[in-house]
């Protein structure tokens, strides 16, 4: 049996991901795939996602992904990252694009706008910026509370209600970066690119056994 | 607090190694791109970009191999660039490991090249670099920059300005701007030019060329208003740390990832 399936749709490379989490877990069996039937056998799934939103549904559903990440999202420790994280909720904004709607919510768009000191904070949000953990969880054990993670996106999402929300930063209004909700936890930077808090974080998600509801 | 700037050290590689040119003539050997890579990392670089300035196309598989073995082993974003004249370029770096591509030349003589590669990537992964030298006026007001071409050989006519505003439009996601006058000099980035060129367009500009000492850059951010500062030589000859470069920006003031 499969340890961790990447679910790939064609959007976007995934081999960032696959080799952090081959450094952090490196006996277990980790494959990228775009057949649904090896999404279905793996024991934990990763759900990333690169580029447009629209394109990512559409590419996803082309290779008949939908059912088995439903699947997964219901029923395994399923992590989503970035577009990952965005295609959970229920629209966006983004081409008006019908999300898979797992998670109450929807994806918006980052303005341009001006900081403090009256700087432009550029669109996309891109760096390092600091994640606020608003819930304890398994996925942040050994990482400091206001730990950087990398970013990068011009799409952020705001969930329905309150309660799915794990993490959140400031650009420069306050903006969900992380949801949790049973199996799932899914969030908006980028883990694989995020140095030491990033492989902890994937290291958290291969030992991570979340109570899964039947 | 919110988003950091990012301290980024530039690796030249040609032929399998790191170098560091003196005024474009002389090219002296700086070491392993992987062994540097990783003291990079350990001092806290935020990303580190690679620049393949391998002269025969022979050579340029190089550059994969060494992407992949960094990507294998340095968890932060890696942009490469460097003779990339295809979507085929992007998508083999991207797929050794890199996070972004750096298109220079090739965006200017090809438009649809940025156009195509964002779009079927993501604007997040197509970086255009711009090579500026002033050619008239001096300051913000009546400055003008113009872009050049085939590492600064060849004179196109275009506004840097206005090129960076048409990059933003064909659906690049950041901007190397690297000033010619400035580059190799140690006198500092030509601030003017980054300024003008970073409060034009909405997507993250990087800070290049000129790069001497700490003070400049902490100027780049502060007076030039870019979002991160490229730097080599104050790096690889172990003048400065990252991690000093950091803790020198953040006396300043400036939020940085530490």
């Amino acid at each position: 049996m499969t340890d961790i399936a990447i679910v790939d749709y064609g959007m976007g490379n995934l081999r960032s991901v696959s080799k952090a989490l081959e450094h952090v877990a490196p006996t277990a069996s980790i494959i990228v795939t775009s057949n649904p039937a090896e999404v279905q056998k793996a024991a934990r799934v990763v759900f990333p996602g690169q580029g447009a939103m629209p394109n990512c549904m559409k590419e996803m559903d082309a290779r008949g992904l939908r059912g088995a990440v439903l699947e997964a999202a219901a029923n395994k420790p399923f992590l989503g990252i970035c577009i990952g994280l965005q295609m959970l909720f229920e629209v966006s904004e983004e081409g008006n694009v019908k999300g898979l709607g797992i998670l109450p919510g929807k994806v918006i768009q980052f303005t341009t706008m001006e900081d403090t000191s009256g700087q432009k904070l550029k669109v996309p949000h891109m760096g390092w910026n600091q994640v606020y953990q608003s819930a304890e969880h398994p996925m942040w054990k050994g990482i400091a509370k206001d730990t950087r993670f990398y970013f990068v996106h011009s799409y952020y999402v705001e969930t329905a209600d309150p309660e799915p929300v794990a993490g959140y930063s400031f650009y420069p209004f306050q903006f969900t970066c992380a949801v949790a909700r049973d199996n799932i936890f899914a969030v908006q930077f980028h883990p694989e690119k995020s140095d030491i808090a990033g492989l902890t974080l994937l290291k958290n998600f291969v030992l991570w056994e979340p109570l899964i509801r039947r | 607090m919110g988003l950091a700037k990012r301290i980024i050290p530039c690796l030249d590689v040609t032929n399998g190694r790191v170098v560091k040119g003196v005024n474009f003539i002389t090219l002296q050997d700086a070491g392993d791109p992987v062994e540097i890579s990783r003291r990079y990392d350990e001092q806290g670089a935020d990303e580190l970009t690679f620049l393949d300035i391998t002269a025969s196309s022979d050579n340029r598989g190089l550059i994969l191999h060494i992407i992949e073995k960094v990507a294998a082993q340095v968890f932060i974003p890696l942009t490469v660039g460097g003779g990339v004249r295809h979507v085929d370029d992007v998508r083999r770096l991207l797929n050794a490991g890199a996070d972004k591509v750096s298109i220079n030349t090739s965006a200017v003589q090809n438009r649809q090249l940025v156009a195509d590669a964002a779009g079927r990537y993501g604007a997040q992964c197509i970086v255009v670099a711009i090579d500026a030298k002033q050619v008239h006026g001096t300051g913000t007001k009546s400055a003008k920059w113009e872009v050049f071409t085939h590492g600064g050989r060849k004179a196109t006519s275009l506004d840097a300005v206005e090129w960076a505003k048409e990059i933003q439009l064909l659906g690049a996601g950041e901007i190397l701007l690297t000033s010619m006058n400035r580059d190799g000099t140690r006198n500092g980035f030509d601030l003017a030019l980054i300024r003008t060129v970073s409060d034009a367009v909405d997507i993250p500009v990087i800070a290049s060329g000129g790069v001497g000492n700490l003070d400049h850059l902490v100027e780049g951010i502060l007076q030039g208003h870019a979002d991160a500062v490229l730097a080599a030589s104050i790096f690889h000859y172990g003048e400065y740390t990252v991690r000093q470069a950091k803790e020198y920006m953040a006396q300043h003031g400036i939020e940085v990832r530490m």
